[in-house]
């Protein structure tokens, strides 16, 4: 860094080292971030506000577009439940149970991770159309999964089923048993035990799993086109109506449903990190 | 041997901390349910849906000539994706871990920042950008540049969706191997890069190849971003994933499934070695990459 500059630099050294290559790296880090990351993004404002106020307004908030918006933040609210419940539940049995194949099912948790989206959405298809394995069974009793927003909330669950699971393990992990202990000696009955001091003591970490798989959850796309059904107004997701306006050609709205959706997700990373913010404190004070 | 039953009394004294052995294995039951539904049903659905016309449909549809177009564009991307991506994730490490500045907690939430953008969005902006209507789009045209709906625009969505795997794995490992190895090294006279070469790297092979692992099970797998910039040419601009959605559009259903097996069997692999290396070197793994 430049010597004698009073211009205050956030990046610069607040303390010397004899370690080199801080100029470089930095240099590379910055460079390399701003070129893939965040001038894009902030393309994307500026041509977002080149649209004009009125204009810009009246095509975030025309009917289609809230309701796709409303449709990912529901369903993937309603799958990040499903995975908040089990998840909790799946990070207690792997790490209180011993049971045959524990360790292979614990690895295979992080499948949706590595399974690529379009993939899930073609197999969870398979099995939840009317023609399918659980779909037909589903039919026989008159309901229908795949093509209706049920069929989001099944892709969403899949999608976000690692987050809690994640999240809260190591939390189990390191609960201390003598807290447990003193509980039952102290009269509380196991179902008293877990309901009043293991979930409120899970409470932040599984809260920051939900948050991540709800986050995740409102910006997929891959796992859901297929099974979705995509009619506008019922089973059409926000980020399919980007795609769809980008193939219509119509830039502008396009440009609309993405800045409401880029909000979203600053509005849920901010969210993550104030979550994230509470559990760190409530865990290093216990 | 016969005394077996009356040594029990460790296990005896965790009963408190447990549940009863009824509710023990309904819980276990309900996991083993949830599971199976959720997991292994679409995995084996997948190579279900593979096989089902036979293994030589199954074989000739991978060695169909756009099929493999597509296998060789996938191989392409990841190879330009990673590796780049890679080379970032060290020096972002490098200069968040081994020195203090303000603004590193910051600048670390920025380079998380595509992880919690939906990747459809991060097809978009390249097309805002580098499209015909976009912002740079006339200029490129005019010099014969083609971006978005070719190779580039692919690499680019690509290294967006992927770019945090490698750094978000290597500073939480660096920041907690510290910096005395290194000050020590170059007290002793060597250069940074001898540093760099002959202890940092070293130490964090293993959370890099962790790193560099996932980020390529992402660039081979990624579908949202690639779908909005590729344009879909068959044979030209068709990634392994979006040659599925095609085939898939097209009801050639075991065609489609054939394709997306090679895909579960590359997630597979992926998780079997991410494992192996969780299990055999994970004191040298932060793990911290739960994307």
């Amino acid at each position: 860094m430049a010597h004698g500059l009073t211009i205050p630099n956030p990046l610069r050294l607040s303390r010397p080292s004899i370690i080199p290559g801080y100029g470089l790296t930095m240099g590379l880090t910055i460079t390399y971030l701003s070129l893939i990351v965040l001038f894009p993004l902030v393309g994307l404002v500026v041509k977002s506000t080149s649209l004009g106020w009125v204009e810009f307004w009246r095509l975030a908030l025309d009917d289609r577009t809230l309701a796709a918006v409303r449709l990912s933040v529901s369903a993937a609210f309603g799958a990040a439940l499903i995975n908040l419940v089990f998840g909790v539940l799946l990070a207690w049995v792997f790490t209180r149970y011993s049971f045959p194949g524990r360790k292979l099912l614990d690895a295979m948790v992080d499948l949706p991770f590595a399974l690529p989206t379009a993939v899930a959405g073609i197999a969870l298809t398979a099995i939840y159309a009317p023609t399918g394995w659980l779909g037909g069974l589903a039919a026989m009793v008159g309901w229908k999964i795949a093509y209706t927003p049920l069929g989001i909330v099944i892709a969403l669950t899949f999608i976000g089923l690692p987050f809690v699971v994640r999240t809260v393990q190591p939390i189990i992990e390191d609960l201390e048993r003598d807290v447990e202990e003193a509980s039952a000696t102290l009269g509380a009955s196991r179902l008293q035990t877990l309901r009043r001091v293991i979930l409120p003591t899970l409470a932040p970490a599984a809260l920051t799993g939900f948050s991540l798989a709800l986050a995740r959850g409102i910006g997929e796309y891959g796992s859901v086109i297929f099974i979705a059904g995509n009619l506008p107004y019922e089973s059409e997701i926000a980020p399919l109506l980007v795609v769809i306006r980008l193939e219509e050609f119509n830039y502008a709205a396009a440009t609309a449903v993405g800045a409401v959706m880029l909000a979203i997700s600053f509005a849920m990373l901010l969210a993550i990190n104030l979550v994230q913010a509470w559990s760190r404190r409530r865990y290093a004070n216990d | 041997m016969t005394d077996m039953p009356y040594q029990s009394h460790p296990a005896r004294r965790l009963d408190a901390t447990m549940e009863r052995p009824g509710a023990r294995r309904a819980v276990i039951a309900a996991a083993l349910l949830f599971l199976g539904i959720f997991l292994f049903l679409p995995l084996v659905s997948v190579f279900f849906e593979a096989l089902r016309q036979g293994v030589g449909h199954y074989v000739s549809s991978v060695l169909e000539p756009d099929a493999l177009a597509a296998i060789r564009l996938t191989l392409t991307v990841a190879a330009i994706a990673v590796p780049l991506n890679m080379l970032f994730g060290i020096a972002a490490s490098w200069a968040i871990a081994k020195f203090e500045f303000r603004g590193k907690s910051f600048l670390i939430t920025l380079i998380d920042l595509p992880f919690s953008v939906s990747p459809v969005i991060a097809g978009l902006i390249y097309v805002l950008l580098f499209g015909a209507q976009g912002f740079l789009g006339p200029w490129l045209s005019a010099h014969g540049i083609e971006i978005v709906f070719a190779l580039p625009g692919i690499v680019l969505a690509t290294i967006f969706v992927t770019f945090p795997f490698v750094a978000r794995e290597l500073i939480p490992l660096m920041q907690e191997q510290g910096t005395d190895e290194e000050e020590a090294a170059i007290s002793l006279g060597a250069s940074g890069w001898q540093a760099f070469r002959r202890i940092t790297l070293p130490n964090i092979r293993w959370g890099l190849l962790y790193g560099v692992l996932l980020c390529n099970a992402r660039a081979m797998g990624e579908f949202g971003a690639v779908a909005v910039v590729s344009g879909k040419i068959r044979g030209i601009t068709n990634t392994m994933p979006l040659h599925v959605e095609i085939l898939y559009n097209e009801y050639n259903f075991a065609a489609a499934f054939a394709v997306a097996s090679l895909l579960a069997l590359l997630a597979l692999l992926t998780l079997a070695l991410k494992s192996f290396l969780e299990w055999r070197h994970g004191e040298h793994i932060a793990g911290a990459v739960r994307h």
